[in-house]
């Protein structure tokens, strides 16, 4: 077989009896499989040359990509296999024999005590080993370590069976060889020994388990305790000692206690701290900004959000104009409490700024209040949506910023 | 008539901030700092109004109300959390609680929610309603109509709520009175207790994504 035929060739084992080599070649020469096959037998037949070649091919020919129309199963990298594996053990089977057959017919035989135990303890091992496929063949855990509970079954059973072949064939051996109360009595002593080591030792190595797994729990404790004392050494303390320093500010130490406090629960409660490039969702972006204003302007701000989705251009700017309101409504309206609520429903997000602070004249809108002309309606009015202003003195504001929805 | 309040939370310190706080307007007749306590206590002293703190050593809020309900079934429960955690707080509320409010509000407004919770009233903070609003508005299959679905009057109610409006403000707003408004809520706080959902809190938690 040249080299640029094999590399041409390759095995099938998506179709196949024993290995796929029959039917990669017949693909390769686009003949029928069973022609391949029969001419395969009968050159099995002809002195045991077919069974040569066989096996060479099997060892030389990559598995080729399955070439059927059925994608392979994913089992744990079991392989797909086309027939029952009980034909395939068969036809493995029947091909050992037949190569020990050939072989004794040539006379090269050392004595039947010898090889048929051999022969026996190897078919054990073929069981075993050929149950794993390709890239599992480094580890007997991959053999029983396969995803379901069936074939997982199924790989133990044979893990059993080829592990009661070797030892048949091993105790055979032994037996026809006259070797076999020599071996008992040595299995007997070294039983003996490794019984009482392990009765000596057991105490102390039961000690040294349950010491290990004590180390480790503790090593994992001090780590999550010096993680924790870091954390609140760079936060709670630090906030701590500026309080103490700024006390004559009370101002400035609500709003320091509000941020800790804040920093403090999210770290706790395990919502993940905005990432840098800010998040991807209209809450926590939300959330996100009412933070940033109640640092900037000693605000407290409420955020409530029912409904939740993920942001696109628009929603960005709507995060924007939400902000715009909530620093006007932090600086103007008095009171120093903001509620923000949001929510997504019906093909449309709407953001809620509500203050219940002294309220403006929206006809007699002074110079702060540009801020809500030109970032607030102008913004929303670029993106197709709107912002309506409600307020009046004494009552209030309150600021809703609505946008349609694009459907993904 | 002063309610007569008993106090239920494990941080010594903010038992004492609240008393501070409220002053004349309630008589605290008791306090506790973990669940067993609280029991005794509240069995004992029978007050109006229990403010429960959600987490608390010894199984939580919850079951304090499940294990005093049948030795003092006319008291009534006011939860109250820092945490923002929806299962947490729907969880007290389904135990029995007649409102939630966080640890943060003011102490006047805590004074006004104690006293509506006295007279049999539910008290709903923005966040509580938000969270009501997001559960019974996601699709369930275990739908039960009878309970599981707000009539379009208990959601405006709830969002106004979720947007800040105090009672007031929301029976301006429908043009409805401070009285109907109190009817909504209680209501929609029964059918919370009531509802089937037993995924309820999950799926407040889990903002949905529409």
């Amino acid at each position: 077989m040249s080299s640029a035929t094999s590399a041409r060739i390759t095995r099938r084992p998506d179709d196949r009896l024993v290995a796929g080599v029959c039917s990669g070649v017949a693909r390769a020469f686009d003949v029928d499989v069973w022609v391949v096959r029969a001419a395969a037998v009968a050159l099995a037949l002809a002195g045991g040359a077919g069974l040569i070649a066989y096996a060479a091919a099997w060892a030389l020919m990559p598995a080729g990509p399955p070439g059927g129309q059925h994608p392979p199963r994913a089992t744990g990298g079991a392989r797909d296999r086309r027939g029952p594996e009980t034909g395939e053990a068969l036809a493995i089977g029947a091909i050992v024999l037949g190569v020990v057959l050939a072989v004794r017919a040539t006379g090269l035989w050392f004595d039947d005590a010898v090889v048929w135990p051999v022969a026996l303890a190897g078919a054990g091992l073929a069981v075993i080993w050929r149950q794993a496929s390709d890239e599992q063949r480094h580890s007997l855990a991959g053999i029983v370590g396969s995803l379901d509970v069936r074939s997982r079954r199924a790989a133990l059973a044979r893990v059993v069976l080829g592990t009661a072949l070797v030892v048949g064939g091993v105790s055979a051996f032994l037996a026809a060889n006259n070797a076999f109360s020599a071996v008992r009595e040595a299995v007997l002593a070294s039983a003996g020994i490794v019984g009482g080591l392990a009765l000596i030792s057991g105490p102390w190595w039961l000690r040294l388990g349950r010491d290990l797994a004590r180390e480790r729990r503790q090593r994992i404790r001090s780590e999550e305790r010096a993680e924790l004392a870091a954390h609140l050494h760079d936060s709670v303390l630090q906030t701590l000692a500026l309080i103490q320093r700024t006390a004559d500010d009370p101002k400035a130490v609500v709003a320091m206690a509000r941020k800790q406090e804040r920093e403090l629960r999210n770290w706790l409660y395990g919502h993940k701290p905005a990432a840098t490039d800010g998040p991807a969702r209209l809450g926590p972006a939300l959330a996100a900004v009412a933070e940033e204003v109640e640092g900037l302007h000693g605000a407290r701000i409420e955020v409530v959000t029912v409904g939740d989705c993920a942001l696109d251009d628009r929603l960005v700017a709507l995060v924007a104009a939400a902000r715009e309101a909530m620093v006007n409504a932090a600086k103007w309206a008095g009171v120093g409490e903001v509620s923000v609520y949001s929510e997504v429903r019906d093909g449309e997000v709407s953001v809620f700024v509500r203050d219940w602070g002294r309220g403006f004249d929206l006809a007699t809108v002074g110079d702060g209040h540009h801020g809500l002309r030109e970032s607030v309606q102008a913004r929303m009015a670029r993106q197709g949506g709107t912002a309506d202003v409600r307020t009046a003195p004494g009552e209030g504001t309150e600021i809703v910023l609505r946008v349609p929805r694009v459907p993904r | 008539m002063t309610v007569r309040l008993f106090l239920v939370d494990d941080h010594q310190m903010f038992r004492a901030g609240v008393r501070a706080e409220l002053g004349g307007s309630v008589e605290v007749v008791g306090e506790a700092g973990d669940v067993d306590e609280a029991v005794t206590g509240i069995v004992s002293s029978q007050p109006d109004v229990v403010l429960l703190d959600v987490h608390l050593p010894g199984g939580g809020g919850q079951s304090v109300i499940e294990r005093v309900t049948t030795q003092a079934p006319d008291v009534r429960f006011l939860a109250l959390s820092v945490s923002d955690a929806a299962d947490d707080v729907i969880g007290v509320i389904r135990a029995g609680a007649r409102g939630y409010v966080t640890k943060t509000i003011s102490g006047p407004e805590l004074a006004a929610a104690i006293d509506r919770v006295a007279e049999g009233d539910a008290v709903f903070s923005p966040r509580l309603a938000g969270f009501v609003l997001d559960a019974f508005t996601a699709p369930s299959p275990s739908a039960d109509p009878e309970v599981d679905l707000l009539t379009s009057r208990e959601q405006e109610v709830l969002r106004l709520i979720a947007r800040g409006y105090p009672y007031k403000a929301v029976a301006r707003e429908l043009s409805i009175s401070a009285r109907t408004v109190e009817t909504h809520v209680s209501s929609v706080l029964h059918k919370l207790q009531l509802s089937n959902r037993h995924e309820l809190s999950r799926w407040a938690a889990e903002r949905r994504l529409i």
